[in-house]
């Protein structure tokens, strides 16, 4: 294993190309003595989020709902209807607040302001860049995993608050659906903190850089790594409510589930807490699976194409790539799926995801022990 | 315990299977769908592909034999009336005027022929009633009724669905009707005195 390779051949900023560099040096400075940096570094997750969900996020996800149904998707505003999330972000800016008579106004305000916050927690500890984590924790992992589960207060929050059947309803399916997903989904992540031995973001990343790219990642660890890995993709999938787990939204029995009652800005919020979410858990498989901000090039032999690619602003460009690659496969299987009944649900989740995690667990400890 | 592991392969294969189609689809998204008719050996063959029709801008065109919106051609029209009286929805209003006898040759001949002995001032279609029935082109003598291939005529103003076809402005109209109402009195009046007359020569 090699520690603490950070490559030399990336663009030199200011800040250095060390460690942790980029957020450091973000952390330390002040204006007027007001912590202004640590304010850039909460802001630069919070301006991606929302970039990506504006692009990629609604525009790519209708674009490419549409080319898998042999539609056109978006084409009226701007070439190819690149413009149609601005012109929705007009419309959903312009719309009223509506707050229902009946609603509890406490909760139903609270709601997707705790779900969003929920979301945007855990981009503390995802580190984008060899040189930038918003909180370099030592139990990175764990607070990733642990964080998420405010979402639900947010979701039971909205749904209660709606005063509404559908929206209880789906508050009370998501809350169930999350609450059973986060076991199997922990026990897939706990086989990657064991085989990194550490629940630190960028030491599970540093762990997985090294000269052969690919070969480095934990999905080739051992050879029992892709079960928890793909268990853990699936259980993510129900965490955040996406197809073929979207039985709390269920727009077909549902309506719109748990948000039926909210419109304009606050619908935004929901909107962007999914679609942070979404990245937030592709961004985790990616680190713990897939080697996060390490490049996937292999060094053939002169041809040091690892070492070319590795860096602070290639490591960015590879996590936010691998997340992308992740939201394209959810998005994939949104359009292929059919949803899954509240039976079936759990009985994936119980009866299938939650012995193979252990299995998967039971048989990663018996490699990490007697590995050759 | 064999049918669990049945169900999850089951699952798993129909999963793969499925996520193989829409990949597919999703990278044939990159061509349109052919457009072979029916009676085309590859019809079922261009499964893949965009199928959406970008519509005002792109149409598929309809047959030349298609029966979409009347049309009267008012030239060919002797005004008899045949298409208002067929018409189970009254969606034809016609007015006509009897041709002065001096006047036939100004109105002219169907293209067969025919002396055409009315002015048609008014032959109103009201497309946003007609339902294309065609009853009223099939009993058209001239054939002057037929439904055209043009299938969109959506208009934002629901007035604007109502066809003109008359062939008289309003002054030659009243021009018209006033020669005919000179003439029929001139007639009347002819009449009365050979009445007249031909009571004189009995009384005589």
């Amino acid at each position: 294993m090699s520690t603490m390779v950070i490559s030399q051949f990336s663009i030199p900023f200011l800040m250095g190309n060390s460690l942790n560099a980029w957020s450091d040096a973000l952390a330390g400075f002040y204006l007027f003595g007001l912590p202004l940096g640590l304010v850039i570094i909460a802001a630069i997750p919070l301006v991606f989020i929302a970039l990506y969900s504006l692009t990629y996020g609604v525009y790519g996800e209708r674009k490419i709902s549409a080319f898998m149904q042999d539609r056109l998707g978006p084409m009226e505003v701007g070439k190819w209807g690149i413009l149609q999330t601005i012109a929705d972000i007009l419309k959903l800016l312009q719309k009223e607040d509506i707050v229902p008579a009946s609603a509890d106004k406490f909760l139903f305000v609270v709601g997707p302001g705790i779900l969003f916050v929920g979301s945007f927690l855990a981009f503390a500890v995802l580190p984008f860049s060899p040189a930038f984590i918003g909180a370099s924790l030592n139990v990175g992992l764990f607070f990733a995993i642990g964080i998420v589960a405010i979402e639900v207060v947010g979701i039971l929050a909205a749904g209660w608050g709606s005063n509404n059947k559908w929206s209880l309803y789906g508050a009370v399916r998501s809350v169930a659906q999350i609450v059973s997903y986060e076991i199997p989904a922990a026990i897939a992540l706990l086989c990657g903190a064991m085989m990194a031995g550490t629940l630190d973001m960028q030491k599970i990343n540093i762990l997985q850089s090294g000269s052969y790219g690919f070969a480095h990642f934990f999905l080739f660890h051992s050879p029992i790594a892709w079960l928890p890995f793909l268990i853990y993709f699936i259980a993510s999938l129900a965490e955040v409510n996406r197809a073929p787990f979207d039985i709390p939204e269920a727009e077909s029995e549902l309506v719109a589930g748990y948000f039926t009652e909210y419109s304009g800005m606050k619908f935004a919020v929901i909107f962007l807490a999914e679609y942070g979410s979404m990245f937030m858990v592709s961004a985790i498989i990616s680190i713990v699976f897939l080697g996060g901000w390490n490049s996937p090039l292999p060094n053939i032999g002169s041809v040091a194409l690892n070492d070319w690619t590795n860096g602070p602003v290639w490591g960015a460009f590879w996590i936010i790539t691998k997340g992308f690659f992740f939201i394209f496969v959810q998005m994939w299987l949104r359009w292929t799926l059919p949803r899954l009944r509240v039976d079936q649900l759990m009985y994936l989740c119980w009866k299938v995801l939650t012995p193979f995690a252990f299995i998967s667990f039971v048989l990663t400890a018996v490699w990490e022990i007697y590995r050759p | 315990m064999s049918e669990y592991f049945g169900n999850i392969k089951t699952g798993a294969v129909t999963i793969a299977t499925g996520m193989g189609i829409t990949l597919k689809h999703f990278f044939n998204a990159i061509h349109r769908k052919g457009d072979a008719g029916v009676d085309d050996v590859d019809y079922f063959r261009q499964v893949d592909g965009l199928c959406t029709l970008q519509y005002p801008r792109e149409v598929i065109p309809t047959p030349a034999n298609a029966r979409y919106r009347l049309y009267n051609n008012i030239d060919d029209c002797i005004g008899c009336g045949q298409c208002v009286r067929a018409c189970p929805i009254s969606c034809i209003e016609m007015e006509t005027i009897k041709v002065a006898p001096d006047d036939m040759a100004a109105c002219g001949k169907t293209s067969d022929g025919q002396q055409k002995k009315f002015w048609v001032p008014v032959f109103d279609i009201d497309v946003a009633k007609c339902m294309t029935c065609g009853i009223c082109t099939t009993v058209c003598p001239t054939e002057c009724l037929y439904h055209t291939p043009v299938a969109d005529f959506s208009e934002f103003d629901r007035s604007n669905m109502l066809y003109h076809f008359g062939n008289l402005t309003r002054l030659e109209t009243e021009a018209k009707r006033q020669k005919l109402a000179e003439i029929q009195t001139k007639a009347l009046a002819e009449k009365e005195k050979k009445a007249a007359e031909a009571r004189l020569e009995k009384k005589d």
